[in-house]
Order: C-alpha cells, then sequence, then structure tokens
C-alpha cells in the first residue's frame, strides 16, 4: 500500500498503538443513596469497541465518567478496580467524547482541535508536526476550509466531525464516547458512524448508547445493561469487520433480536 | 437608535418640565424653568466644565482600579478554596455597609484630594464586577470542565483557559453596571468633602439657592455619565463579548 502525505500521517497514528484492555470489577456506584451498580464486573478488550447499551437515567454516563477518572460529583460515591493488561494508570491515557460536543464558542475550529495542546501549553514545542496533522485530519473530515470559523457557523454534524478530529488528535489510547451522535438526523449520523470506525482503529472504545443500530454497526461486543442496581443482562458479539452495513442482513436479523430483546426487558421492568 | 429614541423622550420630559414651571407657576428656587437651566449653563459653562475634569479624573482611574481588583478577587475566590470559605462572607458584609457612612473614613485615610475620591469609587464599583465574574465563573458548564480534565490541564489552566473566557459574558454585564455607577461614585466622594468637582459645584450651588446652575451641573453630570456607559458598552461589545455566549 502506498501512502501519500496526509494519509500516512494518519495511518503512523493509528498503526503505532499499543491499546490496553481494561478488566473493571466490583465497581459501586451510589448516587443519593441509591446503588447504580452493585457489584458490577465487565471487561474491555484491547483494541476492541464495547458497546454499552442500556435505557437512559440507568448510569451510563457515571460509568463512563467513573473510567475517566472524573469523580469531583458530590452526591455521588465510587469505589471499584480499574486493572489494565499493561498495568499502567489510565490517567493520560483518555479521551472524552461528550454528549453535548463542547466546543468552545470562542475558538475557530482549528484551535478547537488543538485545544488539548493549547491548555497544557505544548502547542509551541510541537508547532509544526501538529498543525500538519490537524489539517491533515480536518481534509479527512471533509472540514478543511472551514478551520478558521467559529463553531456556531456550523452545522451539528460538522460540529461533531470538528469533536471526533479533536479527540483523534489527542493520540489516546482509550477512548470513552457517550452518545455522542445522539442528536443528529440520521444520514449524518450513519455517515459520522462510517467515519469514526474508519478513523479510530487500534484502540479501546467504549461507547455509550441506546440506539441498538450504533452498537451493533461499530460494536465489537455490546452489553446490554439494565435494571437498579444495573446487571448486565445480555452480551452480543455481532459478525463481521465494522462499520457494518445498515443492509446488511445479518445485521438486520440482529437488531430485530435486540430490539426484541430491548423490549421485553423494558416489559420486566 | 436608542440614542434617538432616548434623545426624542429627553425632549417630550423637557417640554413636561416646562408646562409644570409654567402651569403651577413655580418660583426659580423651586424649579427653574428649563430655559433658566440653560441660560446658567450658558453663563456657567466653563465653571461647570472645570469643575467636571477632576470629577471624570476621579471616576475614570476608580472604575479602572475596580475592574483590576473586581476580576483579581474572583479569580482568587474561584482558584483557592479558603479564600472562598472565609472570604466570601466578608465580601458580603463589605456591601453591607453603606459608602456614605465609611466615605468620612476615607477622607482622614486617603486625604482631601482625588485619592480619597478614587477609593470611595473603587469600593462602590468593585463588588458588582467581583460578583458577576466571580459568577460566571462558577456557572462554567461542566462539560467544558470535565473535557478540559480528560486533557490533563492543571487547575491554574483550566481556570484561565476554560473558566475565564467562559465568563466574560457575564463579566460584561458587571462592568456595564460598574460604568453607570462611576461618576456617582466620584460625586459622592466629593459631597463628603472636596474643593473642587461636580459633587462641590452641585453641593455648593445648592447651599446658595442657586438652583439653576444646580441643574446645569446635574445636566453635565448625566450626560458624562450616559457617554461613558456608551463608551465602555461598545469596548465591551468590540473586546470582549464579540464570540462569547
Amino acid at each position: 500500500m502506498v501512502l501519500d502525505g496526509f494519509d500516512a500521517i494518519i495511518y503512523r497514528m493509528n498503526y503505532n498503538q499499543q491499546a490496553p484492555a481494561i478488566n473493571i470489577s466490583k465497581l459501586h456506584i451510589r448516587y443519593n443513596h441509591h446503588w447504580l451498580f452493585n457489584q458490577f464486573d465487565f471487561y474491555l478488550p484491547a483494541n476492541q469497541c464495547t458497546c454499552l447499551l442500556g435505557p437512559s437515567g440507568i448510569g451510563k454516563t457515571t460509568l463512563l465518567r467513573f473510567i475517566a477518572g472524573l469523580q469531583h460529583d458530590k452526591d455521588t460515591e465510587y469505589s471499584g478496580c480499574i486493572i489494565t493488561s499493561d498495568d499502567k494508570p489510565l490517567n493520560g491515557r483518555i479521551a472524552y467524547m461528550t454528549q453535548k460536543d463542547s466546543l468552545l464558542p470562542w475558538l475557530n475550529v482549528l484551535d478547537n482541535v488543538l485545544l488539548g495542546f493549547y491548555l497544557r501549553n505544548e502547542k509551541i514545542d510541537i508547532e509544526l508536526e501538529l498543525e500538519q496533522r490537524a489539517h491533515a485530519l480536518l481534509e479527512k473530515v471533509g472540514l478543511k476550509y472551514v478551520k478558521n470559523l467559529k463553531p456556531e457557523k456550523l452545522s451539528q454534524g460538522m460540529r461533531q466531525r470538528v469533536v471526533l478530529v479533536r479527540t483523534l488528535i489527542e493520540d489516546r489510547q482509550v477512548i470513552l464516547m457517550d452518545e455522542p451522535f445522539s442528536s443528529l438526523d440520521t444520514i449524518t449520523r450513519l455517515k459520522l458512524q462510517d467515519l469514526t470506525a474508519s478513523l479510530l482503529v487500534n484502540r479501546t472504545i467504549v461507547l455509550v448508547t441506546h440506539d441498538p443500530l450504533e452498537a451493533l454497526r461499530l460494536g465489537h461486543c455490546i452489553y446490554i445493561i439494565s435494571g437498579s442496581p444495573a446487571k448486565i443482562i445480555h452480551t452480543i458479539k455481532p459478525q463481521g469487520a465494522v462499520p457494518r452495513k445498515v443492509d446488511d442482513p445479518g445485521l438486520l436479523t440482529e437488531q430485530a433480536k435486540l430490539l426484541q430483546t430491548l423490549a421485553n426487558n423494558e416489559f420486566e421492568i | 437608535m436608542v440614542l434617538l429614541r432616548g434623545i426624542i423622550s429627553a425632549i417630550v420630559l423637557v417640554l413636561i418640565w416646562q408646562a409644570i414651571v409654567f402651569g403651577f407657576n413655580l418660583p426659580p428656587y423651586l424649579l427653574p424653568s428649563p430655559y433658566l437651566v440653560l441660560e446658567s449653563f450658558n453663563q456657567n459653562w466653563l465653571l461647570i466644565l472645570h469643575q467636571s475634569i477632576p470629577t471624570v479624573i476621579e471616576a475614570g482611574f476608580g472604575f479602572v482600579l475596580s475592574l483590576f481588583f473586581g476580576m483579581l478577587w474572583a479569580l482568587a475566590l474561584s482558584y483557592f478554596r479558603p479564600i472562598r470559605l472565609w472570604f466570601l462572607p466578608v465580601l458580603l458584609i463589605s456591601q453591607a455597609l453603606p459608602v456614605f457612612a465609611v466615605a468620612p473614613l476615607f477622607l482622614i485615610w486617603f486625604g482631601y484630594g482625588m485619592a480619597s475620591k478614587i477609593a470611595i469609587t473603587t469600593l462602590m464599583l468593585f463588588f458588582p464586577v467581583t460578583s458577576s465574574f466571580y459568577d460566571g465563573l462558577r456557572k462554567t458548564p461542566g462539560y467544558y470542565l470535565d473535557l478540559a480534565q480528560t486533557m490533563n490541564a492543571t487547575k491554574w489552566q483550566i481556570l484561565w483557559r476554560i473558566q475565564a473566557p467562559a465568563a466574560f459574558g457575564s463579566l460584561g454585564n458587571g462592568i456595564r453596571v460598574a460604568a453607570t455607577f462611576a461618576p456617582m461614585g466620584a460625586v459622592i466622594g466629593e459631597w463628603v468633602g472636596s474643593s473642587e468637582g461636580l459633587g462641590f459645584l452641585i453641593l455648593n450651588a445648592n447651599s446658595r439657592m442657586q438652583i439653576d446652575l444646580m441643574f446645569a451641573a446635574i445636566l453635565v453630570l448625566v450626560i458624562l455619565t450616559v457617554s461613558f456607559y456608551f463608551l465602555i458598552d461598545w469596548l465591551i461589545k468590540r473586546l470582549l463579548c464579540k464570540h462569547y455566549v
């Protein structure tokens, strides 16, 4: 395979990764004296996308925040054990994509993409290489011509693509995504799922979603969680490489089964 | 547009004023007619202009100092937890003190000249600046903070690069309030004791029953305050809030 300039940059970013597997055990999370998780164990395989599928309000975001090390919430008590396969702490190796796109309105697209480096005062040291990477990625997602615009001028889909580039350029091994595409229309969502799957390879990804199709398209492994405290009630390992096609018959039958499971479960609660 | 509408309503008010004076046949020492005020301004404009220079300087310096101290305080309050815990109540108590009550003290501490007026103005203006900026800093959207934290930014970097710019809109409101109070602070300072300034002129004219001169001075004070407000508002829009939500 021969790669020209920009593709080579992206290729180097993706294939030099050594993403860890993560094992989370004996997780207890209590919010306002109410158990969200009690004795919860789960495993995130290395270099794969694990989806957490479940109804809203079950504590999926809280779980992600726990993994990300964001535990400064006053009403929430956490305890639990995170073990990585390379025995290094997760701190500094995580990128977090929140539900809201969280672009800073006073910075333009390029500065938003480079936010992490700007925040840590690293921008000056590696400016040239960094700019090149930013340009490569922005071109890849089709935002080359808007890099000097403010986020308010962009559509939802474009904003989410900027977030994707920002997440990617941080070059982290573990990526946590909290319903990143929930505010988009269907077509844009499908396109962004394709883009995500093609850009975020060789990383350990946790994708929280309540959209079964999204989970089935992107997940190597899907955990369906339900109940209070939350339990994994079902695990699915869909076949085929991601992103799976929307019209794939296998995917469609899986989706039908999954919807059935979710509907039945909703009923029990 | 705002200015035009303001001028029109001002003209209507002046006409009503003239009508009241004419209708009730009020003597000039109770309420001079707008015409008399204008005439007094015409006679004394040099004096009024001369006396407004110290007031403008005091208001300007007080305003700038209050911005500096106000922003510094707000940043300190949100950065250092002990300061927040122990000094926020003190800050509130300091606002319960009426400026008029402590103004004579300032005269003793800072002298009879401009310094005491600047200090009084600063004391008056610094609270709206501090409280608006601090409020803005406190209300930074949580997902900005989460993002910055996962990007391994330090507390100071988050404060300086995320919280402060996110609070600029709120700070702008506080600065506007401060701008409208600035000339008032200077005039209060001059009332307590001074030998120059618009406040001094107003008090002096009042005790000599030169009500028309007093009104002329007040008129100039109003014009100064309004122009100062519009200048600051324009600056805020240009510099601070252009891209801030």
